[in-house]
């Protein structure tokens, strides 16, 4: 499962994502979606620590972020 | 193989996603709009006060008008800038209701001042959130009240001229003053940080209903990224370091105080 799931069709491009995302993980692809922008995906997913500040400042609600479930002990 | 899969799936938890309170439809405003964002912090209340069964929400006219295709709540749509009279209404009709109006700054700082301001005096239960973005976005960018000095508008093309049209509005200050507000706070939506405060502010002015404390208004400091002629980011950077100089964020008045732990 990804940590950061974009809903391509659902992405303008505005790239608000890609400019907040603090470890630089993000980018807009070279490829149109269905409605004509260039959507934003996770081009590196190591780096990725789902912090989700991608997802709240996403104007369209199109990303949604999993991360590795945390055990209580630690 | 297979089996180890399922246990790598089964490790993940979701931490952020799509509210309930919105539906599956996708939003019509521009790229970088910070309506979208606003629209999902109110999902995002009325998820975490559990309020889906009881709220109405009353739609303005601008952008934001369609916003009632948005929403898995009760909507109302109401004429230009008559949102808050129309809010006032559903509240005593029904006070057991969790009631909000969404107005840009055409709809509740010009055309519908007066309802804003008399609702406000009334002190009536109801919370507005209130985007301000300095601008007509959906009619073509007019010059709106809150337009900052200087700021070039398609009814101002060289530019806001304060000895004509007067200097910008700022709506917290002007309700401030007045008895019935509960609760008034001004918060920029330009990074995850101001997001965060936002929805301290926008706790603050639903209990301010809910507690029967009187009228909530949280002001959005907002982008309108084609309407000014800029990139979504390089709009932020405009409120950042301009806007905010005009309206400063914070809090001007606070009659519900914090939960007790």
């Amino acid at each position: 499962m990804e940590k950061v799931h974009v809903e391509v069709n659902r992405c303008k491009g505005c790239g608000l994502c890609v400019e907040f995302c603090p470890r630089h993980c993000l980018e807009l692809a070279a490829e149109l979606n269905a409605i004509g922008y260039h959507p934003a995906r996770n081009h590196d997913a190591e780096k990725c620590t789902s912090c989700a500040l991608c997802a709240d400042m996403c104007p369209e609600g199109a990303i949604t972020i999993h991360r590795k479930k945390r055990s209580k002990s630690a | 193989m297979r089996d180890e899969d399922i246990a790598v799936v089964e490790e993940m938890e979701c931490v952020f996603s799509r509210p309930e309170a919105l539906t599956d439809k996708a939003f019509h405003y521009c790229p970088g709009c910070t309506h979208g964002i606003v629209h999902r912090l109110v999902a995002e209340m009325i998820d975490e006060f559990k309020l889906m069964d009881r709220t109405v929400g009353v739609c303005p006219v601008g952008c934001s008008v369609l916003m009632y295709d948005y929403f898995e709540c009760d909507m109302i749509e109401a004429s230009h800038g008559r949102a808050p009279a129309v809010a006032t209404a559903v509240k005593r009709t029904d006070p057991n209701r969790f009631v909000f109006t969404y107005q840009g700054d055409g709809d509740l700082a010009s055309i519908g001042m007066a309802e804003t301001v008399h609702a406000a005096a009334r002190g009536d239960r109801i919370t507005i959130f209130f985007i301000n973005n300095g601008i007509y976005g959906m009619t073509g960018g007019q010059m709106a009240p809150t337009t900052l000095i200087g700021q070039r508008a398609t009814t101002s093309p060289s530019g806001r001229d304060e000895r004509l049209t007067g200097a910008p509005i700022g709506i917290c200050e002007l309700l401030s003053s007045l008895k019935g507000v509960a609760y008034l706070a001004r918060v920029p939506l330009t990074s995850p940080k101001n997001l965060k405060d936002a929805r301290k502010h926008m706790r603050k002015a639903i209990r301010a209903q809910l507690e029967d404390k009187g009228l909530g208004l949280v002001e959005f400091l907002s982008t309108c990224p084609v309407q000014w002629k800029m990139e979504p980011i390089a709009a932020m950077k405009h409120i950042d370091e301009n806007v905010v100089k005009v309206f400063p964020p914070g809090v001007f008045v606070d009659c519900v105080g914090d939960l007790q732990k």
